[in-house]
């Protein structure tokens, strides 16, 4: 149907690097001594130096997932990244305290005009380490914590240590071990009970080094009656070799609690996205996943939330877009561990070129269950000839009164509603791009404002040169 | 004894040619190279592997002469056939051509050792010659290792057989084993329907490995239906292919009432435009029973169209598996392809796992897939009471309602009256089981009775 398309022009706005001037170093490879150079350097106390060297045990230990995941994953090789390095700087409360390069990368990606705007907070993560972290003071004022992962962890232990680890266990799989070993920067929210933070709070991740790997760990704790939403962004420039990314994001919603969280990732084409997301829902506690994954090399990426409290709600809505040589492996999971719990989760996916989506799923309700309702939607759309999508889902019922429900389609752009715009004077280029913004327009809808401007616009470049 | 995990003993296969012989010896090499599944293998994901036992299963006894006598009169349906095969403990009982003109036409109906001998063609074009591979591929290797008995049928160009040919296969005795295999080939614009009844002597132990070989022609229709009613202590794998070319029509239907755990297999494989095939399977499931069905829907070629459509009801502590998919490969424009699962929970202890999957290479399809799981709705229950039907038999009702879909899209009315029927014997077991479990708590219950009184006289 077409020739290869031409996705260069999306990634023009991210592909810039600046000289590394980086402090802290700590080498090529992973081993003992890479940890010990990490809490050295960050001051780690004693049980999280503990904490790291067990957590390198259990990533060596554990195989690759390759009996269900993509063979891709034999592609990374440890042994060549390079696990932390810093320019020695401390968050930086003001803008203009901010290293003027650092500053240029950000400015580029447009982050003080969006604070100014209306954005409550901003946390920018630059390789390992936070470089400016700002929040209102009012926020402040009415007792929001938001700072980075370390700063947390020296400044609140009292609440760190409660939450850190216990959604995502260090042996849940290879690349949460391995997170839990080398992790550095990434954010640390608190809220309150009955705080209701108006404005999003945001934070901007951005990989500048070649052969780096990305670890950051969020945790966000949303405090009974709170209510939290919490936006980032990712980018980095263009490397000859492959970098990782590997995140651990923790969500603990108490009692009541709103946390909503929104990603939209736009790594560039050499990145791999391995990020491990889960979040805990208390008794009536909501939580909601807005997951949208346009860049990357391979992103796995599975957000879930365990339903712990009697009704407690999750929700995964996630738009996927694989270009040419992506595999965009995304989906949901929904733990039910109490009564009168519900999930929803809706996923929607465009393949163009040879780019390839793959949804999977896993939704489980135990057998002391009542009154558990789960319903998943999965579309995916496919622009080209060679373009490629899955469904792997997986859904465990037991007991009485849970009803569960899955539907899935796949369908390509109608030629009718192509020729129907062309008549009307569009261009087949432009027709395709209305028709995708029309598939997933009902999704993009529920984005934040500025995000669903952005990712309409994206999805417009991403589908360019892709007819024809 | 002869345990079947020491290998196919020489004794009964000596009737068989040495290269089948010798067939069946590098097939059972093969079953010993390939290790047993294990949990963490994709295609056994929430499987009970450990329920996979064979040490105690034994390979060919004779039956006797009386109990041949008796397992010819049970092997009868109540519509005409075409045709009968009975085998009992994988030897051959009867083999009825009760249409005499299917011979004079070319139709072949004959035993898998006869057609080895007389058909070596048939054989050699079609025995094994596609393979299901979805996880099993050790028990095809058993499969091929004791295979020694089965149907072959053979439809030539053009001749249509309305009414059905049926086989019985029979468990006979307690540890047997069997490993039938079914080989149906319809030749360009043939029609034939098959059912094959499966069923146990006694409720007794034993062990099946089956295996169907089904290829449907050029415009051809071909239509097998599977009753699988062994005793609910067997531990059972069906595995099917078939194949279907242009502008063929394959229809099949796995009905599952008895076993404690098996494991069905069936691979679709479309392999030329216009090519249709139906999958269809319903599952009665009470007690433990483990139903394990996974299924594929191998789009090869342009314009084809797959419907499959699973239904299970899952009373007590019984468990349904399904994971289906449908893959599309590059090539395979204007596909139109479905996948449905639907799962009953009729008790608080039932489980259902769904893995319904997609795998599409190829923009120019129709492809969709749903799975649901759920109860009996409230208030259809409430309905019905409302009008004086008792609520067990409501719903009852309503599970019969729930089955009903696929049992209509058969569309084979004599079968789906002879479904209807089996459907009811084994609510009447279900039914049964329960009482018995009251009788048996009533009379622990009434006996603590009895004791807290001989106490409180003691005192």
């Amino acid at each position: 149907m077409s020739e290869k398309p031409v996705l260069e022009i999306e990634r023009e706005t991210g592909n810039f690097h600046y000289p590394e001037r980086h402090q802290y170093d700590a080498g090529i490879g992973l081993g003992e001594q890479t940890i010990h150079y990490i809490c050295d350097v960050k001051k780690d106390p004693e049980w999280l130096r503990e904490f790291r060297l067990k957590a390198l045990q259990t990533f060596q230990s554990k195989p690759l997932p390759t009996h269900w995941a993509s063979h891709d994953l034999d592609n990374i090789h440890f042994e060549k990244i390079r696990y932390y390095l810093a320019a020695g700087q401390q968050p930086k409360r003001s803008w203009e305290e901010v290293p003027d390069d650092i500053k240029k990368t950000f400015e580029r990606l447009g982050i003080p005009e969006k604070e100014r705007k209306f954005l409550a907070g901003v946390e920018a993560q630059f390789d390992s380490e936070a470089a400016y972290s700002n929040v209102k003071e009012e926020l402040a004022k009415e007792g929001v914590i938001f700072v980075g992962s370390t700063e947390g962890l020296h400044k609140h232990p009292e609440i760190f240590k409660k939450w850190f680890g216990k959604v995502i266990p260090t042996g849940d799989n290879k690349f949460s071990a391995l997170n839990s070993a080398v992790f550095s920067g990434g954010s640390f929210i608190y809220v309150p009970p009955g705080v209701k933070v108006k404005h999003p709070l945001q934070a901007y991740f951005r990989i500048n080094a070649e052969n780096f790997g990305q670890f950051e760990r969020t945790l966000i704790i949303a405090d009974e009656g709170a209510e939290v939403t919490y936006m980032e962004g990712c980018t980095a420039p263009k490397f000859e070799t492959a970098t990782l990314h590997s995140a651990v994001v923790e969500l603990v919603a108490l009692r009541g609690a709103k946390i909503q969280y929104i990603t939209v990732q736009n790594w560039s084409a050499n990145v791999f996205n391995l990020v491990t997301k889960r979040a805990l829902a208390q008794e009536e506690a909501e939580v909601k996943w807005i997951d949208c994954n346009i860049g990357s090399r391979l992103t796995m990426k599975y957000p879930g939330v365990v339903l712990k409290g009697r009704k407690a709600r999750g929700e995964v809505l996630s738009i996927a877009l694989a270009s040419d040589g992506q595999h965009q492996d995304t989906g949901a999971k929904m733990i039910h561990a109490a009564d009168e719990t519900t999930s929803n989760i809706i996923s929607k996916s465009i393949s163009i070129g040879t780019g390839r989506a793959s949804y999977r799923g896993l939704v489980y309700i135990p057998q002391h269950l009542k009154g558990c309702k789960n319903n998943t939607e999965c579309d995916a759309l496919l622009i080209n000839t060679e373009s490629r999508t899955d469904t792997y889902p997986a859904i465990v019922v037991r007991g009485q009164g849970n009803s569960v429900q899955h539907e899935a389609s796949v369908s390509k752009v109608s030629a009718e509603q192509i020729f129907y715009m062309q008549q009307r004077g569009l261009s087949e280029a432009q027709a395709m791009s209305l028709s995708v913004n029309g598939f997933v327009n009902d999704l993009v809808n529920q984005f934040p404002l500025e995000y669903s401007v952005e990712l309409k616009r994206l999805i417009d470049l991403e589908m360019e040169g892709s007819v024809g | 004894m002869n345990s079947i995990i020491n290998g196919p003993q020489v004794l009964n296969f000596s009737h068989l040619p040495s290269s089948w012989q010798a067939r069946q010896k590098a097939a059972w090499e093969k079953y010993q190279k390939i290790p047993m599944p294990h949990r963490k293998d994709e295609d056994w994901r929430f499987a009970n592997i450990q329920s996979i036992q064979l040490d105690s299963y034994q390979d060919g006894a004779a039956t006797s002469e009386a109990e041949k006598k008796e397992i010819l009169k049970q092997s009868q349906v109540s519509f005409p056939t075409a045709a009968r095969l009975v085998f009992s403990n994988d030897e051959k009982v009867a083999c009825d051509l009760i249409n005499s003109d299917l011979e004079k036409k070319g139709v072949i109906i004959e035993t898998v050792s006869e057609a080895i001998k007389n058909h070596s063609s048939l054989i050699e074009n079609y025995f094994l010659k596609q393979r299901v591979a979805l996880g099993s591929e050790k028990f095809t290797a058993l499969h091929e290792a004791f295979c020694r008995s089965g149907s072959v049928i053979y439809v030539p160009a053009g001749v249509e057989i309305e009414q059905p040919i049926v086989i019985h296969q029979w468990l006979t005795g307690k540890n047997q084993s069997v490993f039938p295999h079914t080989m149906v080939v319809t030749e360009a614009n043939s029609k034939v329907t098959v059912l094959e009844i499966c069923q146990s002597t006694e409720e007794l132990p034993g062990f099946v490995c089956s295996y169907n070989d089904l290829v449907a022609r050029e415009g051809s229709r071909l239509t097998y239906v599977c009753v699988q009613r062994w005793s609910e202590k067997v531990l059972a794998f069906h595995m099917g292919a078939s194949t279907v070319e242009r502008d063929a029509y394959a229809k099949t239907l796995m009905v599952n009432f008895g076993t404690a755990f098996s494991r069905n297999e069936n691979r679709s494989r479309l392999t030329a435009p216009g090519a249709q095939s139906e999958m269809l399977a319903m599952s009665l499931a009470h007690e433990n029973q483990e139903f394990d069905q996974r299924t594929l829907q191998d789009h090869l070629a342009p314009s084809a169209w797959s419907d499959l459509l699973y239904k299970n009801s899952l009373n007590h502590g019984a468990k349904s598996i399904f994971q289906g998919l449908i893959r599309v490969e590059p090539g395979a424009k204007q596909t139109d392809a479905y996948q449905t699962n639907r799962n009953l929970l009729l008790s608080g202890e039932a489980e259902a796992d769904s893995m319904p999957g997609l795998e599409i290479l190829n923009d120019d399809v129709k492809c969709s897939h749903g799975a649901t799981t759920g109860q009996v709705e409230e208030e259809l229950l409430f309905y019905m009471q409302a009008r004086g039907i008792p609520e067990n038999q409501a719903k009852h009702l309503l599970v019969v309602g729930f089955l009903e879909e696929v049992v209509t899209r058969l569309n084979e009315p004599e079968i789906a009256n002879y479904l209807h029927t089996l459907i009811e014997e084994k609510f009447e077991r279900s039914e049964k089981i329960v009482w018995q479990k009251k009788a048996v708590s009533n009379s622990t219950a009434s006996k603590t009775e009895v004791d807290v009184k001989a106490l409180q006289g003691a005192v």
